[in-house]
């Protein structure tokens, strides 16, 4: 359905205001002693949401960390949506890139830095493209919904990583994790505060985001895209190979994915963690649906959600706990696919015949 | 003596009567003042083009919608008729165009829906509904087995079972919405005596056309409707085809076009013992062969559901072959797909034109690209042309007199006969051997109709090779050169629209090979 | 070899018809659910986020009014309320089933780790409370094979099959089930003939709801006695897998039900017997076995069973 350009962005700005105000009645009911207590605890658990998110250096690199991953999980999601594919496996997808770029990397200590960077998001890439090809596959061939086939992989990449961390590639200690990755493959930071670092990561996300957008408004490629999302049948009419761009459209949304896990390994934590993915490609969805499926919607909408994930550690220490953003988001997504129910209460819904 | 406007004393001896109907959709007036008189005990039809509000004030009557403003008065009482359960208690009766049947359901437990017979504890009494349906089926001389399935048995049989539903709520009055859209001229005429049948049991039926000639044949009055107002109300043996026709479209109208005479050229197209198989893998073609030239039109007729969409699938790639290969321009294109069939040159317009031809959501700009939007002058290395695609849009837009003549429009805001002419002058601009175009007038109003016969005519002058798909038997006489009837996937015969009648044609598509058709037409 | 004798051993263990039993309860619950909802034309995915909450309530309410019984109350409750939402957005205003489903996953996940530590005092997980209590079969005699098999079994188990066969009658012998079945397949049809399909909707979701819940506060209320943050781990999704392979029929969510139990108890068995000597690390590659189960499942038979014809496709009422 096309809806008018203004209400595309106005949409999700209402739900957001609307999920926040939710969450503010939220942190109110939670407070204690009188109003007047409860709005001041309000107050304060913004200010330290604001201040955790943007306050210093510090705070603005931690917001860019969080928001890193998610604008490559946003574009993985957005980028299946527009062929009409739910990708709900960039967790597992993004699990898969991780662990693969850092086997990769733990041993790519002989290849000199320029090369061993780019080979190892390569690997982190393909290794997301095919498992999110797998769906992908099931789909095309067999018409497997992937929704279910992608949480199923989710569950399945879940396991293996778990196994590889406990397992064979334990590095030992009380967390599972792997052995930390040769220093050639590090990412390079671009700041850097005290003792936490920020790497350049940030800048290949942005460009992740600029290459989706060329793709899907000025080539071949992203035009049979949307025509597959739109109409499959005209597409098909149209000559377009329905098949193929469906497996091609999940395997550049697992690359995107992939590429995320692999950022988080080679830019942040040096290693893969067995929690490494935990939540950020359910975030995807969000930010996909946020962003309305448009790599700018995309980059404006991690940038709301990582400056709340970061905020909200900090809330924490005014005593709010942090699963109010998980909440948040949920409202969000509720109000944004329910499109229509922000369009009544704004009164912009015609509905064809009144009676 | 024309027709007799009542006044207000006389309502009671009218089944219907709607006055000063308004009814406006955010884009439209669908109904301007209507006012409709229907006697009781007659057959009334109501003609006009498509989007000239027929459909809309039956809706109303049947209470799917609700008028702006008016009056609906029922044998002389005024009543509120706000959804069908009020249409039906007052004994309204509709019979939709596009059947309202749950397939996997069996013939009783559709005809009794919404109004079960039950037992204790809400079980459904499935005996007695079968017993009651089994009742008003001999009682109406409606044949039908109340246990198969909605979805296994053939479309005239649905028909019935759609009016059962009528009668087994005790309608009195039937609305029929384009009725004979998918039946073959016998089961049309078979559909008429149980009109008058009803009629002579005392009902009124108000059916809605666009097919003047059943108008003539079976109704009492007729009233027309064009752009949301009635524009003529007539009793039916004081008019004509042709008066109505003007009435309906506001000038006069060529009901036929001029087709000028044309030698055929070289074979083009070559289909040999061509099989395939429907969506449940039932053979749906069984083995056709026939060939079309250059600038010939070649016209399939037969009622939906024998073959003809199979037949059309198979021949674009859409769908793939049991057996038999079909040749173009000498190569084999047996197994190829959609995109290597438009390469080698030929070019489709679809049937469903919503489904197939185009993407709604997408630019008219980007719909004219579809087919093509890889290679050159659309796109140059994988990249898009949009100041080529805008350019050339904008041309065609112009000769195809598409309207409103913005090519960034999406194409879901453009009227249907828009549309279609979009549709059409993007395949006409692949400039194609051949062309295989399916129901193109399909819900078309008229004067988009002649534009698009006459763009189907300038195709043959040019020498393309048409095979031409429809279900309006009119279209095919007047447009083809020669005619293949297609029953149960097989071609029964092969004439020229010269030398067939029409009782001929639809025994043919009724299951007669043409010389048994002939023989039983000359006896 | 090892393996094979330890898949015969669980064969021959009572333990295993029992476990079978039990693992396949929550999904029988769940995906009678999601059938009735899909019967009506509407998907229901987030029966993973419902079945959270009906185990998250159900600890609350036994921990806040001292009997479990209240909490499988509540369970019913909350599971029906979020069911509502996924209803109300679906139904009324035409919403992309599959995302309000996801957001409500996403809303119980947030919503129940979110309360563990207001009400519990931790986060992560509760403590253990009382269960409800299992019905003993002591005539069969404690210690044979028939008890260890069915003697000591939750009113749980029981309930899902007596649902099964009450779910078939419904469906397919009374008028509500007629209309659930004609509104599934053409709601237009139905709606001419005055059949409301926005009610019968609702009706399905709400059933949904109220199933999964069920699923979900056997697990912590009837089995675990305590609820752990994300404890479904996934058995909604198997669920519809479940009703997937049924072919939409409550016999055949019931015997899929079944055979992904049964996959359940066999991965436990593997696990404990001791000549298989399976080392923790490894027990991850065990337990993804009933996800790839499901992973083929869902890919095989996809096209081979049927769904309702409506099913995922809003309807609007024509004005």
């Amino acid at each position: 359905m096309n809806k008018k350009k203004w209400m595309r962005i106005a949409i999700p700005i209402i739900s957001i205001i609307i999920a926040l105000l939710i969450a503010s009645i939220i942190i109110i009911w939670i407070g204690e002693g009188s109003f007047a207590d409860r709005l001041r605890f309000l107050a304060e658990a913004y200010n330290e949401l604001i201040k955790g998110a943007f306050g210093n250096k510090t705070a603005i690199m931690n917001t860019i960390i969080k928001m890193t991953p998610l604008i490559l999980t946003g574009l993985a999601v957005g980028f299946g949506f527009r062929a009409g594919i739910f990708n709900i496996g960039a967790e597992g997808q993004m699990a898969m890139g991780a662990l693969t770029a850092t086997i990769f990397a733990v041993n790519a200590a002989s290849l000199p830095t320029f090369i061993a960077i780019p080979l190892t998001m390569i690997v982190g890439m393909l290794a997301g493209a095919v498992w999110a090809g797998i769906a992908g596959f099931l789909k095309a061939k067999t018409g497997a919904h992937e929704v279910i086939t992608t949480i199923m992989l989710n569950w399945i990449a879940y396991n293996i990583t778990n196994w590889a961390v406990t397992g064979p590639f334990n590095a030992g200690g009380g967390i599972p994790k792997s052995p930390e990755i040769a220093s050639s493959a590090k990412l390079p930071n671009l700041l850097t505060s005290q003792a936490s670092f920020m790497s350049f990561g940030i800048l290949i996300a942005i460009t992740a985001a600029i290459v989706i957008y060329i793709i899907l408004y000025r080539t071949s490629m992203g035009y049979e895209v949307k025509a597959v999302g739109f109409n499959p049948y005209a597409a098909e009419y149209g000559g377009i190979n329905v098949s193929k761009n469906i497996i091609l459209t999940m395997a550049i949304s697992g690359a995107l994915a992939g590429l995320a896990g692999t950022l988080e390994a080679t830019g942040l934590y040096h290693r893969f963690y067995g929690t490494l993915s935990s939540g950020k490609g359910f975030d995807g969805i969000s930010i996909a649906l946020i962003g309305q499926n448009n790599p700018f919607g995309i980059l404006a909408a991690s940038l709301l959600i990582g400056a709340l994930r970061t905020g909200s550690n900090q809330m924490q220490f005014a005593g709010v706990p942090k699963h109010i953003v998980m909440i948040i988001q949920s409202i969000i997504i509720f109000l944004v696919a329910a499109e229509r129910i922000v369009m009544s209460i704004m009164g912009w819904n015609k509905k064809k015949g009144a009676k | 003596m024309p027709f007799h406007i009542p006044q207000e004393e006389e309502y009671k001896d009218y089944a219907v009567v709607m006055k000063g109907i308004v009814k406006q959709f955010p884009k439209v007036l669908a109904n301007d003042h209507v006012d409709l008189y229907v006697k009781r005990g007659e057959i009334h039809a109501i003609v006009g083009e498509n989007g000239a509000g027929k459909s809309t004030l039956m809706n109303q009557l049947y209470g799917l919608y609700n008028a702006d403003s008016g009056k609906i008065l029922i044998n002389g009482k005024e009543i509120g008729i706000d959804n069908p359960k009020d249409a039906i208690a007052v004994g309204i009766g509709m019979v939709h165009q596009h059947f309202m049947l749950v397939g996997p359901l069996s013939v009783a437990e559709n005809i009794v829906l919404g109004d079960e017979p039950t037992k204790r504890f809400n079980v459904f009494d499935l005996k007695r509904a079968k017993r009651e349906v089994k009742k008003i089926s001999e009682e109406y001389g409606l044949k039908v087995d109340v246990d198969s399935k909605i979805e296994d048995i053939p479309v005239g049989t649905q028909q019935r079972v759609e009016i059962l539903k009528t009668l087994y709520r005790g309608a009195d009055i039937l609305i029929l919405d384009e009725p004979t859209a998918v039946l073959t001229p016998q089961e049309t005429e078979e559909l008429f005596v149980v009109l008058r049948n009803l009629q002579n049991d005392g009902k009124t039926i108000i059916f809605i056309t666009h097919k003047l000639n059943e108008v003539i044949a079976v109704s009492n009055n007729v009233t027309v409707m064009r752009g949301g107002k009635v524009t003529g109300q007539i009793p039916t043996k004081e008019t004509s085809s042709r008066q109505l026709a003007n009435m309906m479209v506001g000038r006069e109208v060529l009901l036929r076009v001029e087709k000028e005479k044309k030698e055929a050229g070289e074979k083009v197209l070559e289909i040999q013992g061509l099989k395939v198989n429907d969506n449940r893998a039932l053979p749906a073609v069984k083995g056709v062969s026939f060939d079309i030239r250059k600038g010939e039109i070649l016209g399939i007729a037969g009622v939906a559901g024998n073959g003809q969409s199979e037949l059309e699938d198979a021949l674009t790639g859409l769908r793939k072959k049991e057996a038999g290969t079909v040749t173009f321009n000498g190569v084999d294109i047996s197994t190829a797909t959609p995109r290597d069939i438009r390469e080698a040159g030929m070019s489709h317009i679809a049937a469903d034109r919503f489904k197939y031809a185009m993407i709604k959501e997408f630019t008219v700009a980007y719909n004219i690209a579809l087919g093509r939007h890889y290679m050159q002058p659309f796109a140059d290395g994988g990249f898009l042309n949009h100041k080529k695609i805008n350019s050339i849009s904008k041309e065609l837009i112009k000769k195809f007199d598409v309207r409103p003549p913005e090519i960034q429009l999406f194409a879901e805001n453009l009227s249907g006969g828009n549309q279609q002419k979009m549709v059409v002058a993007r395949e006409f601009d692949y400039n194609p051997l051949c062309m295989v175009i399916s129901q193109p007038t399909r819900g078309l109003d008229i004067g988009a109709i002649e534009f698009i016969h006459s763009t189907i005519l300038e195709l043959r002058r040019e020498d393309v090779a048409i095979l031409l798909i429809s279900m309006e038997l009119e279209e095919i006489l007047s447009l083809s050169d020669r005619i293949m009837v297609m029953y149960e996937g097989q071609i029964m015969g092969e004439v020229k629209p010269n030398e067939v009648t029409l009782e001929e044609l639809g025994l043919m598509m009724a299951g007669s090979t043409l010389e048994q058709a002939r023989s039983e037409v000359d006896e | 070899m090892n393996i094979f004798k330890a898949i015969l051993d669980a064969f021959a263990n009572p333990i295993f018809y029992s476990l079978t039993l039990s693992a396949a309860t929550p999904l029988i619950f769940a995906s009678l659910g999601g059938l009735f909802s899909e019967k009506t034309g509407v998907t229901n995915i987030a029966l993973e986020g419902i079945m959270l909450l009906g185990a998250f309530s159900g600890i609350v309410g036994t921990a806040l009014f001292g009997s479990p019984w209240i909490g499988i109350i509540l369970a019913m409750m909350v599971g029906v309320s979020a069911a509502a939402l996924h209803a109300w957005a679906s139904i009324n205003f035409q919403a992309n089933q599959i995302v309000s489903a996801t957001a409500i996953i996403l809303l119980a996940q947030g919503v129940t780790g979110f309360l563990l530590e207001p009400i519990f005092g931790k986060p992560g997980s509760t403590e253990i409370f009382d269960k409800i209590p299992k019905i003993e079969l002591g005539f069969l005699g404690k210690g044979s094979f028939l008890y260890d098999m069915i003697g000591s079994l939750s009113p749980f188990v029981y309930l899902a099959l007596i649902l099964v066969v009450v779910s078939w009658f419904i469906i397919y012998k009374t008028k509500l089930g007629l209309r659930i079945r004609a509104v599934g397949e053409n709601p237009e049809a139905a709606d001419t003939l005055g059949v409301s399909v926005y009610g019968i909707r609702w009706f399905g979701v709400l059933m949904s709801g109220l199933l999964a819940s069920l699923g979900g506060a056997y697990l912590s209320v009837g089995e675990l006695g305590q609820f752990t943050e994300n404890m479904t781990n996934g058995k909604g999704f198997i669920a519809l897998a479940a009703m997937i392979l049924g072919n939409w029929t409550p016999k055949g969510a019931l015997l899929a039900c079944l055979l992904f139990g049964a996959a359940d108890a066999m991965n436990e068995q593997l696990q404990s017997n001791p000549s298989l000597a399976i080392s923790s690390s490894v027990k991850p590659l065990f337990n993804l076995i009933p996800f790839v189960i499901t992973l083929i499942v869902v890919a095989g038979f996809v096209g081979k069973t049927r769904a309702p014809a409506a099913d995922g496709e809003p309807y609007e009422k024509k004005g």
